[in-house]
C-alpha cells in the first residue's frame, strides 16, 4: 500500500508495519494557496485550489459535483480514545475538505512528568506518544497525497512535560501546536514559574521547526460567567503569550491567536462578538488569527450548535480567520462521533464558500456603535495591564486573582482563579543555570556557555556532538509498547472480524461499537416521553439505552426524545441483497446506436408534484443528460397527469416514457406507477412504449414490481438511463 | 481581586486623547514590560523537562533521559546541565554520547561528575 485508493479501505496494519524506520517528512505549517478559482460559470475570490479526491456537498449533485475551497485553513479536532480508528476519520476528514487535524490529549497527560510510550487507550483523547504521531503522520502522509494537498498535523504542547513534547513533535513531523503556559497556569494548576520557563524552550523548539503555534486564550471564554465579559482580558492574554513568542524567535506569520466569539444567540450575537473580532484583528494584525467556534453555550442541540456556528462563521467572513476552527455539533453531548466532524467540516466549507468575497458587497461601519464599542475593549485591555504592572507584574496578578474574574474590566467581582506563585504541579523544581551551564543541542533557549568548549560553536552548539536529532533523524530512539495488557495490537485483534469485510456493524467512534441513535417523538410530557423512549429503545433490542437530547415542542402536546443505545448484532455481508449495478453502454456506442436510431422520449413529474430538478440533471445535456447522447425529449413540466403522458408519447411518436415520482407519502410513487401501466394498457401501447420511474424513492425493484420495465433512484446519470433505454428497444425489436 | 464597580470612565481619562495607532503602540509596550521577567527567568533557569529535552535530542530515549536527569538531579547537577554531564563524561573516557549516557545509568562516573564541577570541597 504505497498509495491509497478511493474504492480501498486503509489498512491500519499496514501502517503500524515497520513504524521503527518510518522517517515523517519534516517540514513546516502549510498554509493554503489562496488564489481566485474559476469553477463552472463561477468566480472564488476567497479561495484556494480544488482537491484531487473528495466529497462535495450533498447539493453539489445539482452543480456537476463541485466542491470549491475556501481560502482558510480548516480544522478538525479528532480523538476517541483508539488513534487506530481516528486514522479512519482523518482520511473522510480530509475528503471533505480538513487540511488541519488536531488531536486532542488523554485526561490527566499535562500532569504527566515525561513522555509517555506505546498506544495504550485514552480517556476523552489520546496519550500522545512516539508510536502513536509516527503512525498517524504515516497515514496523514498517504491521506495528503491521496487529495491533493498538504495536511497540517496538530498537537498540544503544554503539562510539565512541555520541552520534550516539543521536541517529540519536531521530530515526528508534527505541524502545529497549542503552546501557551497561561493555561497550565489557569486551567492545570501546574506552577506558574515553571510554565514560563518550560514554555521559553518549547517555544524555541517550535520556532526552529516553523511549527505554528495556537495559543489558550479561548478558554477564558469557556470558563468565565459571563463569557463575553473576559474580552478585554482576552486581548491581554493574547498579548502576553504572543509577544513572549515572538520573543522566543517564533515567526510572528506563525504566531496563531485562539479566538472564539464570545457570546451566542439568544443573546445579540454579532452586537456583542464582533466590535470585538475588530478589536482583536486591529491589534493584533501582524499574527495570523485561528477563529475557533463556541462552545460555551452548547447544549445537546445539534441544530442549535450549528446555528451558533454558522454565525460564528459570519464573523470569520466579516473580519479573518487564517484557520478556521470547527467545533462538532454533538460536542455539547458526547466526545466527537465519525459523522459530526463531516458536519462541521461541511458546515464551515459550505458557509465560507457561501459567503464568498461578502466584504466586496458590505463594508463595517468606522463610526458609531461598532467603532466606540471597538476601542472601549481595546481600552478596558490596556487599563488592565496597567494595572498588573502596578501590581508587580504577571505573577502578582495572577495570585491576586486577576484574570477571569467575572467582571468585565475594570469591574471585579472577587471571583478569579487565583494561583499561588509558590505552589501547583512543579512548585519549586526550577533550577538557576551556573556561569558554566551547557547544553550541546540545536534549538536550546537561554544561557549556554558553548564558548567554554569551543569558540567556533556558539551558533551551532551539537556541533560539538557531530549534531543532533533535529539534524540526524537516525538518532531518534523509538520505543515500541511498553504494556502487553493494554496496546493496540489488542485492540486490533478484538475487532479484527470487522476489518476483513464479512462482518459489519453500525458504529460512531470505534470499529464494531454498536453504537445507534434512535429520533423519536410522543405526544406526551417531556418526563413521560423520556421514560417511553428508554422503553422503545429496550424494545427495538437495544442495550445501553439512553437519553441524549430532549427538546420540548409543548409542554403537554409533544416531546422530541434522541436516545442512542448499543445494537448488539453483526450483520453478514455476504447474505446482503445489493442493489441491482445499472449496466451502461459506451458514450460511442450509444451515439452510433441513436445516430441510426433516432430515440425520442417524453418526460415530466408525475401526479401533484412539483419537484423538478432531478429529473431536469438526466435530460438536459448540460448536465449529461440523454440529450447528450442524442436522445429527443418532450418536457412535459412537472404535476402532469398521469393519462397526458401516455397521450402526449402517442402524439409524438415517442418509445419511452420518463416519470418523475418523488412525494412517496401514502405510496403516491407506487400508484403513480400502475396507473401510467393500466392506461398503457387501456390505450393499447403498453407494448410498444418503454415505460421509467425515478425519483429519490424510487429503487430498480420497487419500479419493476408497480409494472414499470425499469426504475432510477438516486445517483442516477443520462447515461444509466439512454443505456436502458437502448437495451430494452433492442429487446422489443428481437 | 477585591470587588469594585465598573470605573473604566474614570479610569480612561488619559487614554481618551489617543488615537487608534497611538493606542496599539501603548499596547504593546505594555506588554513587552509585562513579558519581559518573563523572558527573563526562561532565559536564566532550567528544568527537568528542559534537561529531559536535550537528552532527547542527544539521542537518548524517553527512558533513558529520565534515568539521567534523576541521577543528576540527585547529585545537584542541573544547574550545570544534564547534556554537560553526559558531554562531560564522553570527553574524559572517550566514550560516545550513548555509551556515555548508559554508563552513567548504570551507576558509573558519578564521581568524576562531582570532581569535575568542583562539588566535592
Amino acid at each position: 500500500m504505497n498509495s491509497l485508493k478511493p474504492n480501498e479501505k486503509l489498512d491500519i496494519r499496514y501502517i503500524l508495519k515497520d513504524l521503527e524506520n518510518y522517517v515523517p517528512n519534516k517540514r513546516p505549517w502549510v498554509w493554503r494557496d489562496v488564489s481566485p478559482q474559476e469553477i463552472r460559470e463561477f468566480t472564488y475570490m476567497q479561495a484556494s485550489p480544488g482537491l484531487k479526491n473528495y466529497v462535495p456537498l450533498p447539493s453539489a449533485r445539482y452543480l456537476g459535483e463541485i466542491d470549491p475551497q475556501p481560502d482558510s485553513v480548516i480544522t478538525t479536532e479528532i480523538a476517541s480514545g483508539r488513534f487506530e480508528d481516528d486514522i479512519r476519520r482523518m482520511r473522510m476528514a480530509a475528503y471533505h475538505g480538513a487540511d488541519h487535524i488536531m488531536v486532542i490529549r488523554t485526561a490527566g497527560q499535562s500532569h504527566f512528568d515525561g513522555l509517555l510510550e506505546g498506544t495504550p487507550q485514552g480517556i476523552g483523547g489520546i496519550p500522545v506518544t512516539r508510536k502513536q504521531l509516527r503512525a498517524q503522520r504515516k497515514a496523514l502522509d498517504l491521506i495528503e497525497e491521496e487529495v491533493g494537498r498538504p495536511i497540517n498535523y496538530h498537537s498540544y504542547v503544554s503539562g510539565v512535560a512541555g520541552p520534550e513534547i516539543a521536541v517529540l513533535f519536531v521530530e515526528e513531523g508534527v505541524n502545529g501546536a497549542h503552546q501557551d503556559p497561561q493555561y497550565n497556569v489557569l486551567y492545570r494548576n501546574i506552577n506558574a514559574i515553571r510554565s514560563f520557563v518550560d514554555a521559553a524552550e518549547s517555544k524555541k523548539v517550535l520556532a526552529y521547526a516553523g511549527i505554528a503555534q495556537i495559543d489558550g486564550a479561548h478558554n477564558a471564554n469557556a470558563t468565565a460567567r459571563d463569557a463575553w465579559k473576559v474580552m478585554p482580558e482576552l486581548l491581554v492574554q493574547h498579548v502576553i503569550n504572543s509577544r513572549f513568542s515572538e520573543r522566543v524567535g517564533i515567526k510572528a506569520d506563525n504566531i496563531c491567536l485562539s479566538t472564539v466569539p464570545p457570546a451566542a444567540s439568544p443573546t445579540p450575537d454579532l452586537k456583542l462578538n464582533l466590535p470585538y473580532a475588530v478589536a482583536l484583528r486591529e491589534f493584533f494584525s501582524d499574527y495570523k488569527m485561528r477563529a475557533q467556534m463556541n462552545t460555551k453555550y452548547m447544549d445537546s442541540s445539534t441544530r442549535e450548535a450549528t446555528v451558533t456556528h454558522v454565525l460564528n462563521l459570519l464573523i470569520s467572513r466579516l473580519t479573518s480567520a487564517d484557520i478556521q476552527s470547527t467545533i462538532t455539533p454533538d460536542e455539547g453531548r458526547n466526545v466527537p462521533w465519525h459523522i459530526y466532524n463531516i458536519e462541521a467540516l461541511d458546515t464551515a466549507k459550505q458557509a465560507m464558500v457561501g459567503m464568498d468575497d461578502l466584504l466586496s458587497m458590505v463594508e463595517l461601519k468606522d463610526t458609531g456603535y461598532l467603532y466606540n464599542k471597538k476601542r472601549e475593549i481595546q481600552e478596558r485591555s490596556i487599563l488592565m495591564m496597567e494595572e498588573i504592572l502596578e501590581m508587580g507584574g504577571y505573577f502578582t496578578a495572577v495570585e491576586a486573582g486577576m484574570f477571569v474574574d467575572s467582571g468585565e474590566y475594570p469591574q471585579r467581582n472577587n471571583d478569579g482563579i487565583s494561583r499561588d506563585i509558590n505552589g501547583g504541579v512543579g512548585a519549586g523544581t526550577v533550577v538557576k543555570r551556573d556561569p558554566d551551564y551547557f547544553a550541546p543541542v540545536t534549538a536550546h533557549y537561554g544561557y549556554n556557555n558553548v564558548e567554554q568548549y569551543d569558540k567556533n560553536a556558539v551558533d551551532d552548539p551539537s556541533k560539538l556532538i557531530n549534531g543532533c536529532t533535529f539534524e540526524k533523524p537516525e538518532m531518534v530512539k523509538f520505543i515500541d509498547e511498553l504494556d502487553d495488557s493494554d496496546n493496540v495490537y489488542l485492540r486490533l485483534d478484538e475487532t479484527e472480524k470487522y476489518r476483513k469485510g464479512d462482518l459489519i456493524k453500525p458504529e460512531v467512534e470505534w470499529l464494531g461499537d454498536g453504537t445507534v441513535v434512535v429520533d423519536l417523538f410522543f405526544p406526551t410530557t417531556s418526563k413521560v416521553a423520556e421514560a417511553a423512549a428508554v422503553e422503545a429503545g429496550k424494545k427495538m433490542n437495544l442495550i445501553n439505552v439512553e437519553v441524549i437530547h430532549k427538546e420540548v415542542l409543548h409542554p403537554s402536546e409533544g416531546t422530541r426524545i434522541q436516545i442512542k443505545g448499543t445494537f448488539a448484532f453483526d450483520i453478514e455481508v455476504d447474505k446482503l441483497v445489493l442493489p441491482e449495478e445499472m449496466e451502461q453502454l459506451s458514450e460511442d456506442e450509444l451515439l452510433a446506436f441513436i445516430k441510426k436510431n433516432p430515440i425520442k422520449v417524453v418526460a415530466g413529474t408525475g401526479g401533484n408534484d412539483e419537484h423538478s430538478v432531478g429529473l431536469r440533471e438526466v435530460l438536459d445535456i448540460k448536465h449529461g443528460g440523454i440529450e447528450k447522447y442524442g436522445v429527443k425529449y418532450e418536457y412535459l413540466g412537472t404535476s402532469v397527469p398521469i393519462e397526458k403522458f401516455v397521450d402526449a408519447a402517442i402524439e409524438t411518436n415517442a418509445q419511452a416514457i420518463l416519470m418523475s415520482t418523488i412525494i412517496s407519502h401514502d405510496d403516491t410513487h407506487y400508484k403513480n406507477m400502475n396507473k401510467l401501466h393500466n392506461y398503457a394498457i387501456e390505450k393499447g401501447v403498453r407494448d410498444k412504449l418503454v415505460l421509467i420511474a425515478g425519483g429519490t424513492q424510487v429503487t430498480p425493484e420497487i419500479a419493476r414490481s408497480n409494472n414499470m420495465d425499469q426504475g432510477f433512484g438516486r445517483g442516477t446519470k443520462g447515461i444509466h438511463i439512454a443505456s436502458f433505454i437502448v437495451k430494452k428497444i433492442n429487446e422489443m425489436n428481437d | 481581586m477585591i470587588e469594585r464597580k465598573d470605573d473604566y470612565l474614570q479610569r480612561r481619562e488619559h487614554l481618551k486623547s489617543m488615537s487608534d495607532s497611538e493606542l496599539k503602540k501603548y499596547f504593546f509596550e505594555l506588554a513587552d514590560k509585562l513579558v519581559d521577567p518573563l523572558l527573563d527567568l526562561g532565559f536564566k533557569n532550567t528544568t527537568k523537562s528542559i534537561e529531559r529535552s536535550i537528552l532527547l535530542r542527544m539521542g537518548f530515549s524517553s527512558i533513558q533521559a529520565k534515568e539521567i536527569v534523576e541521577i543528576i538531579s540527585e547529585i545537584d547537577l542541573m544547574s550545570k546541565g544534564a547534556g554537560h554531564c553526559i558531554y562531560a563524561i564522553s570527553k574524559k573516557y572517550d566514550l560516545g554520547i550513548e555509551e556515555a549516557g548508559s554508563e552513567l545509568i548504570n551507576g558509573k562516573h558519578v564521581e568524576f561528575l562531582m570532581e569535575y564541577f568542583g562539588k566535592n570541597e
